[in-house]
């Protein structure tokens, strides 16, 4: 784990293997996820990684009816519509991914605030394989 | 954060020119900017020598995945037969004609060039909307994109914080649409120029030829409810909140300030621009605004000296309905969490105090994204010269106007004032 850089494609495949990791400033404490390899506010370059509970609570969403391709290859259209959030993890910072176990076709039901877990979603197979991020209500 | 920005000597807008914004099937690129270069000269009141420019900066987002072709700079030069003289394309999303508007008040204000033709230019409408949604998406947030999310997705999403922070609903959305619509109807370049009753009646109309059940929505916000007239796109965004698909140019003719007589008794003069850029939306310190044009306000305002009440009337960037809210809060001209309520209490309307929006807006004037920033300086133009027809706004002395256009999911923001001497 120390070695990998601190991009996207680390990201992902801490993903893949069922991590929400993100990067942290030894010098000033800030914490970013996805990670950053640059420190935004000390401008600091030593990152740390730092795993991530997986509890957060849902900050905004929305119930997505026309989607892109890869979602409708999932099965989702018009009448199955999906959900997309921010979710604002306990940690203090925020991430987007999709929302599982909520009913995309009764927006109404769905609260800001609901108190959610992280789930990893895992797609395709060998080279074409790609993990989302996901959460569900706890 | 200060900012002190200084032009190192003034521009003027001296023409401004637009084609007809919509869905056409026989009309491309060239043809668009060629029926707004046509019109922008025929605005210029002393006329212009179009061997006189010297130089043109280019808006456009879309035509090397839409329609295959990129380095539209030079191809629009040899259109309108500015070559040799340079041509630059500029792309900030649906932004991207405001920063060509911006870069030509930069390159005449540096003193290097006199005249600058800027533009923009946009043909999206020969692809389906799911390739459209796709490639719009390409100006998202790489993590946006991969969580599902789509442009209305995003603004969807803030609505939904929005409406948690201040207790908005759907039905505040519903009244910006309203507006745009109404305004529309008076304004024959708009993709929708018809009000939503107009739409109504059409479908009634429809029903009865039809044999069919007569719909009985009592008013527009009844028809806009009602699940088969506005379906859900990315909820609380329906069909009714979204800009539609466009194909458009525009374009607006600037000289130094010095020259603007020769050209016009009546020049409009460029008194403050501004520019930012913002986080993807998981990074943003708050859902409910956008910081790159707080950022952009500040520095328009600054430069020009003025405040967001001295600006009389706006054009904002409206690709949804929640964001014409949320800019009319950026901007300055209402609290944060009371855009909602000005817009139901008519604030905003054609004849109210702070009319947004005269031509219809993005939702319905259209949005060929690359053309939108300079589409809106033509409104902006009209209106300030007293030359907006049916939808001329009724305010005395009308001589401060702007426009913002936002980028992307909120990445690149911008804010012109012009005003009129």
């Amino acid at each position: 784990m120390e070695g990998r850089p601190f991009n996207d494609i680390s990201y992902e495949r801490f993903l893949s293997e069922g991590k929400l990791m993100g990067s942290r400033c030894p010098k000033c404490g800030v914490l970013f996820v996805p990670p950053r390899s640059i420190c935004i506010k000390c401008y600091g370059t030593e990152m740390e990684w730092v795993e991530m509970k997986g509890k957060g609570k849902l900050a905004a969403f929305t119930c997505i009816a026309i989607g892109p391709p890869f979602m409708i290859k999932e099965g989702y259209d018009r009448k199955h519509p999906y959900v997309s959030g921010v979710v604002e993890l306990e940690e203090g910072v925020r991430v987007v991914a999709r929302i599982e176990g909520v009913d995309g076709s009764k927006p109404e039901t769905i609260k800001i605030g609901t108190p959610l877990q992280v789930e990893f979603l895992h797609r395709g197979e060998g080279e074409n394989s790609t993990t989302f991020l996901a959460f569900r209500p706890s | 954060m200060r900012v002190r920005r200084k032009l190192g000597r003034g521009v003027a807008v001296v023409g401004a020119g637009m084609s007809k914004f919509g869905m056409f099937k026989d009309a491309d690129s060239k043809y668009l900017f060629a029926e707004a270069f046509n019109e922008m000269l025929s605005t210029v009141d002393k006329e212009i020598d179009p061997g006189d420019i010297d130089a043109l900066y280019l808006g456009n987002f879309t035509n090397d995945f839409f329609i295959h072709q990129g380095h539209w700079g030079p191809i629009i030069s040899d259109l309108i037969g500015l070559t040799p003289k340079p041509a630059t394309r500029t792309e900030g999303a649906c932004a991207s004609s405001a920063l060509a508007f911006r870069e030509g008040v930069f390159a005449i204000a540096s003193g290097f060039y006199d005249v600058v033709l800027v533009g923009g230019v946009e043909d999206m409408s020969k692809r389906s909307t799911e390739e459209v949604t796709q490639g719009l998406a390409m100006a998202a947030s790489p993590y946006e994109v991969k969580a599902g999310f789509t442009f209305p997705g995003v603004f969807g999403a803030m609505a939904t914080a929005y409406f948690a922070k201040y207790g908005a609903s759907r039905e505040h959305l519903m009244n910006v649409t309203i507006k745009s619509h109404n305004n529309a109807r008076l304004n024959p370049k708009a993709q929708f120029n018809v009000s939503i009753r107009d739409i109504m009646n059409q479908r009634i109309e429809r029903a009865k030829n039809k044999g069919e059940p007569i719909p009985a929505w009592r008013d527009e916000k009844e028809f806009l409810r009602d699940p088969r007239a506005n379906p859900v796109v990315a909820w609380p965004m329906h069909l009714y909140d979204c800009c539609p698909i466009s194909d458009g140019a525009s374009c607006v003719l600037l000289v130094a300030e010095k020259i603007a007589k020769n050209f016009t008794d009546n020049p409009l003069y460029v008194v403050g621009i501004g520019q930012g850029s913002g986080k993807g939306l998981h990074a943003k310190e708050d859902l409910t605004y956008f910081e790159a044009t707080r950022y952009a306000a500040q520095e328009a305002y600054e430069l020009s000296g003025l405040k967001p009440e001295d600006v009389q009337i706006a054009e904002v960037h409206d690709c949804f309905s929640i964001a014409e809210i949320i800019h009319l809060e950026d901007l300055g001209f209402f609290e944060p969490g009371e855009g909602y309520k000005a817009v139901e209490e008519g604030l905003t309307r054609l004849d109210g105090p702070k009319p947004i929006n005269t031509s219809g807006g993005l939702k319905c004037k259209g949005h060929p994204v690359g053309a939108t920033g300079t589409g809106q300086l033509v409104e902006i133009w009209k209106q300030l010269r007293g030359e907006a027809g049916e939808r001329q706004v009724p305010i005395k002395d009308l001589r401060i106007g702007a426009a913002q256009s936002l980028g992307g999911t909120g990445g690149t923001c911008t804010l012109t004032i012009l005003e009129r001497r």
